[in-house]
């Protein structure tokens, strides 16, 4: 049933974009870390 | 208890004053709620069966983009003149410019309220099938609704940017089940189908629960701008 | 505890995999609706989880009022977020299980415009949190969190009654569950609570990395302008 598999796939898709954006933001706070760190 | 009664009919009389001296804003929205009933009355053209289904939905939804019109404009002159920190510091109860400004914006929206709603019934071809002076708590406990909730939300958006556009932003999700009995207590109402009790009772609920949350509520918001 | 995370991690991959093994496999065919059925395990368990992330989110925001704990407050950002992620999931795979059952992708379910008003007052504290300025941010939002909690049980009540009125079908499946059925369910709630702890943990780590970031750069503007780097910081920084 390709309602069901929309669902699933469409709740992993959610999950994975926001996963997504939070290690977007952890890669740019440690970058800002490390300049913070430099002075 | 004195105090607070007279504090807050002071501020409301200061503000109905101020307010009538410089009319502009006062006759802008007039202006605009009656172009939202021009518009509304263009865009849904329907018989006279149908208008009283529906009517209660356009008559309120064209109250509440009038009242955020007419709620946005709530703190304005404080922020100008920075009236709130004054009233920060000094011993008047924080109630008591809440009440002023909601019961306010309560007189200002019924005002606008007053303006369009015969305007609908003109366009409309309105006639209730209902006892129509059910209409009237109807509208006193839907106009508080929105209006103690948005003068509330309001100074919660004081601070932010965008500010014009955050107040119906946080005001509509919280009104749904209040503009939900409005409309559905006016459909009701005018189409004589049945009891509104269920709808105005919630309404009244609804009244209550809010008032009293934003009158326990305010002193802290005033204090975190 | 560093160590624990990526254990965790595993279990919770390991659980979340078997789960859905349950759901797709090993979970008997529903009489009616067939296997559309069974979205049910995704959409039922998500929508706990962001009710339990909701309310989490009022404690530590009444909490915060209360004491007014940074920590507390960062709690209630992370809790109101991964709600709104979950919220998102139930309102999304709702019209999917309900297109193909009833035909109509959306109906003012109970539930379903519950979860809906929901959304849109916890989406609102997300913009209210993102689009404040004030440093008293945390108070603000944490006072629409309680406006938005006193809201629900008035809009769960009015849809409830306006349904009455309109009769119209019910999404999510009501009446007595077969207990295999039950038993997926569970699985896949407990694999999805421990997913949503887990991603609660790593935003919670974040903001506390984000808020140490913004407060050491305010110090170093502080003792740019000579003032004493000793200033007192203020309570509760604003999130972004």
């Amino acid at each position: 049933m390709k309602y069901l598999f929309a669902a699933y796939i469409a709740t992993w898709a959610i999950h994975g974009i926001y996963l997504g954006s939070l290690v977007q933001r952890f890669k740019r706070l440690r970058q800002q870390w490390k300049e913070l760190g430099k002075k | 208890m004195n105090s607070v009664w007279a504090v807050t009919v002071a501020t409301l009389v200061k503000d109905i004053r101020l307010e009538w001296r410089s009319k502009d804003a006062l006759n802008s929205m007039l202006f605009f709620s009656l172009l939202v009933v021009v518009i509304f009355s263009f865009s849904f053209d329907p018989t006279a069966e149908e208008s009283r289904e529906i009517a209660g939905g356009l008559v309120w939804v064209a109250f509440l983009f009038s009242a955020v019109v007419a709620l946005n404009q709530t703190w304005a002159r404080e922020l100008r003149n920075q009236v709130l920190d004054a009233y920060r510091v000094s011993p008047a109860p924080a109630n008591s410019l809440f009440l002023a400004k909601a019961v306010g914006n309560f007189f200002l929206v019924s005002l606008l309220e007053a303006v369009m709603a015969p305007l609908f019934i003109v366009f409309y071809n309105l006639r209730s099938l209902g006892p129509s002076w059910e209409l009237i708590p109807v509208a006193l406990l839907g106009t508080w609704a929105l209006v103690v909730n948005g003068t509330f939300f309001a100074a919660i958006s004081l601070r932010t940017r965008s500010r014009e556009i955050m107040l119906p932003l946080l005001l509509f999700p919280i009104s749904i089940p209040a503009v939900q009995s409005m409309v559905e207590a006016t459909r009701i109402i005018l189409a004589g189908d049945g009891t509104a009790r269920f709808w105005i009772i919630l309404l009244l609920t609804y009244d209550v629960v809010f008032t009293t949350a934003s009158l326990a509520l305010f002193q802290t918001v005033l204090h975190a701008e | 505890m560093k160590r624990l995370f990526p254990i965790l991690s595993v279990i919770t991959a390991a659980l979340l995999a078997y789960a859905l093994y349950e759901a797709l496999v090993v979970a008997p065919t529903e009489r009616t609706m067939g296997d559309v059925q069974r979205i049910f395990y995704y959409h039922v368990p998500s929508a706990w989880t962001a009710f339990l992330l909701f309310l989490v989110n009022l404690v530590a925001s009444v909490t915060y009022l209360v004491r007014r704990n940074p920590k507390a407050d960062a709690l209630a950002v992370v809790c109101a977020e991964v709600g709104v992620v979950f919220c998102t999931i139930v309102l999304v795979t709702g019209p999917i299980w309900a297109r193909p059952v009833w035909g109509i992708w959306w109906t003012w379910d109970v539930r379903l415009t519950t979860t809906l008003v929901l959304w849109l007052i916890y989406v609102s504290y997300l913009v209210l949190r993102r689009f404040s300025d004030s440093a008293q941010t945390p108070v603000l939002a944490a006072v629409l969190a309680i406006f938005g909690a006193l809201d629900v049980p008035l809009v769960y009540f009015s849809i409830w009654f306006f349904r009455t009125q309109h009769p119209q079908p019910v999404i999510g499946g009501g009446g007595s569950l077969d207990p295999r059925m039950a038993h997926v369910l569970l699985i896949n709630w407990l694999a999805f609570s421990c997913f949503a702890f887990l991603v609660c943990w790593s935003r919670y780590r974040l903001e506390l990395m984000q808020r140490e970031i913004e407060e050491a750069h305010a110090m170093e503007s502080l003792a740019g302008t000579g003032v004493a780097a000793k200033a007192s910081m203020p309570l509760g920084r604003s999130s972004r």
